[in-house]
């Protein structure tokens, strides 16, 4: 069963420094309220697992939280570069990040695998790319059946995912609408689940073939309203495509970066003061 | 015939290769523009699916991210991210991939992952996304990017998706499923790829383009087929769609549509 916890006490108890962490959601739902509590705990060494790294791990990354990034499409949808990201692997700021690169459709596979309980995924990939030369993971299987070469990768299979949701029931089951991209199977694939929700309600009322994550599944559940700003959250709030744009001038300068951090997260006791202060900022 | 710049240009050139009822599997940025102005001219039916799970998007504003939400309520179904890999696209219902590159060989290889070194890099781009399956698995690719010395390279820091890899029959060799790209459409000119060699040459110049501004262009010696075609200059209604398109895109978003 899932606790109903703060955010705080659910980063305290289930991320650990050295943890592998996928913390998923395909352009919608990204946790980023759940970034910066772990930026806030000072969280180190962590293998960070992400289709699409995007601000929470531009983030993660320029604070120093982890050690190596696993990835398959790393910018700012819309607006260029993580510089954050960037940084770290050309110039090795602030600290070196080991890279393990894969397409889309390998790390989808591989969730998937995971969330199966298989050691790895098989799929018809990688044909002619350069990426099985840069990453020794992308190995090959042959068809026992028909002969055909295809390409296996290991599973994803997380210490902890932390994914946000529209909502959960008071017993913590939680339901997922609109983009889902691979929360579920990220969810499934993981020792450990966190998930943040924009409100708790008494009953659910998902329709029948919903994407309802069990209470049983799950570790905790927690309420953080807001909480996959600037992404959204479909039917609560839409993306702030003003902040991925406002993020290219504070991610691309060290110092601009650092102040950021120290004065919005590390300044901040909550993700709601960190929304405040924002707020307050932005009326000035 | 009001006049129209060369982005205008190749949008709409691009934007004519895709049939109507044909199914898209479309990239962010140009070739999402490329595949709506489609749909909202001459290929109504056509079917956009987008990497992040929508199926059926037809989106009234660009999306400025691979997962905006009007592409999932405007679809017809929006399924998870595995299974749009898994069943739509490894599954061979596509007929056509849609891509973007930041650089492109004479075989229609692509790179979006690094220019120099992998592991000293001159400069970091983003990565695959779904382009390398899509390369592989979509019946046929189209290419759509702005021609430049820069971009139109003669070898490859690094391939991340394969289009005919060493030319000839190397992409059949490799055991592909598509059938690879059928063209590249710049803001200059289409190419296409030469019978046998698979070489990609002019194959059509847009209007007021120079065959020395090709060549200037193209960082690997160009050559032209022996029919090289006027395109076509862009129809009053072309135009007119894709100047609403991007008024409706700017006044959502306040800016254009993204670029993956």
């Amino acid at each position: 069963m899932a606790e109903l916890l703060s955010l705080r006490e659910a980063v305290e108890r289930f991320v650990q420094d050295g943890d592998t962490v996928a913390l998923e959601g395909f352009t919608h739902l990204i946790p980023t309220a759940a970034a910066h509590e772990i930026v806030r705990q000072g969280r180190k060494d962590l293998t960070l697992v992400r289709m699409t790294p995007d601000l929470v791990y531009d983030l993660l990354i320029g604070a120093g939280c982890a050690k190596k990034l696993i990835f398959s499409w790393g910018g700012n949808p819309g607006v260029g570069s993580l510089h954050r990201l960037r940084d770290a692997v050309e110039k090795g700021w602030p600290q070196p990040l080991e890279i393990e690169e894969h397409s889309h459709a390998d790390l989808a596979n591989a969730y998937v695998a995971g969330a199966s309980g298989l050691p790895f995924a098989v799929l018809r990939a990688y044909g002619g790319s350069d990426l099985p030369k840069v990453n020794p993971l992308i190995k090959s299987v042959t068809c026992p059946f028909t002969g055909e070469v295809l390409a296996a990768v290991p599973s994803v299979r997380p210490d902890v995912t932390v994914i946000h949701a529209q909502k959960a029931d008071r017993k913590g089951n939680v339901l997922i609408q609109g983009i889902l991209g691979v929360q579920k199977e990220a969810a499934l694939a993981a020792k450990r689940c966190i998930v943040t929700v924009e409100e708790i309600v008494d009953d659910l009322q998902a329709p029948m073939n919903a994407c309802v994550l069990p209470t049983w599944a799950l570790s905790a559940v927690c309420l953080v309203p807001g909480g996959a700003h600037p992404s959204y959250a479909h039917g609560y709030y839409e993306r702030d495509n003003r902040f991925y744009q406002a993020w290219d001038p504070i991610a691309r300068d060290r110092e601009a970066f650092s102040a950021w951090i120290d004065t919005y997260i590390r300044g901040t006791a909550d993700f709601a003061a960190y929304r405040a202060k924002l707020a307050q900022q932005e009326a000035n | 015939m009001s006049a129209y710049n060369t982005n205008e240009m190749m949008t709409v050139a691009a934007a004519r290769r895709l049939g109507n009822g044909s199914v898209c599997f479309v990239g962010i940025g140009l070739p999402s523009k490329a595949a709506n102005l489609a749909r909202l001219t001459h290929a109504p039916e056509v079917v956009l699916i987008y990497e992040s799970g929508p199926i059926g998007a037809k989106p009234s504003v660009l999306p400025l991210s691979i997962g905006d939400g009007e592409l999932a309520e405007t679809a017809d179904t929006v399924v998870p991210t595995g299974e749009i890999f898994r069943y739509w696209l490894q599954g061979g219902r596509i007929d056509v991939g849609f891509l973007g590159a930041a650089q492109v060989d004479k075989y229609g290889n692509i790179n979006t992952t690094v220019i120099g070194d992998y592991h000293q890099p001159k400069v970091r781009l983003p990565g695959a996304g779904g382009a390398p399956e899509i390369a592989g698995s979509a019946k046929q690719v189209l290419i759509i990017l702005k021609q430049s010395h820069r971009t139109f390279v003669d070898k490859l820091a690094f391939i991340t998706s394969v289009g005919f890899g060493e030319g000839g029959d190397h992409r059949k060799q490799l055991g592909l499923p598509g059938a690879g790209p059928v063209a590249i459409i710049t803001d200059l000119c289409i190419m296409e790829p030469e019978e046998g060699t698979n070489e990609f040459v002019v194959t059509a110049l847009h209007p007021g383009v120079a065959r020395e501004q090709v060549i200037e262009n193209t960082g690997w010696q160009i050559r032209f087929a022996d029919n090289v075609v006027a395109t076509e200059a862009p129809r009053a209604e072309e135009l007119e769609a894709l100047r609403a398109l991007e008024a409706r895109t700017a006044a959502a978003h306040g800016q254009l549509g993204g670029e993956e």
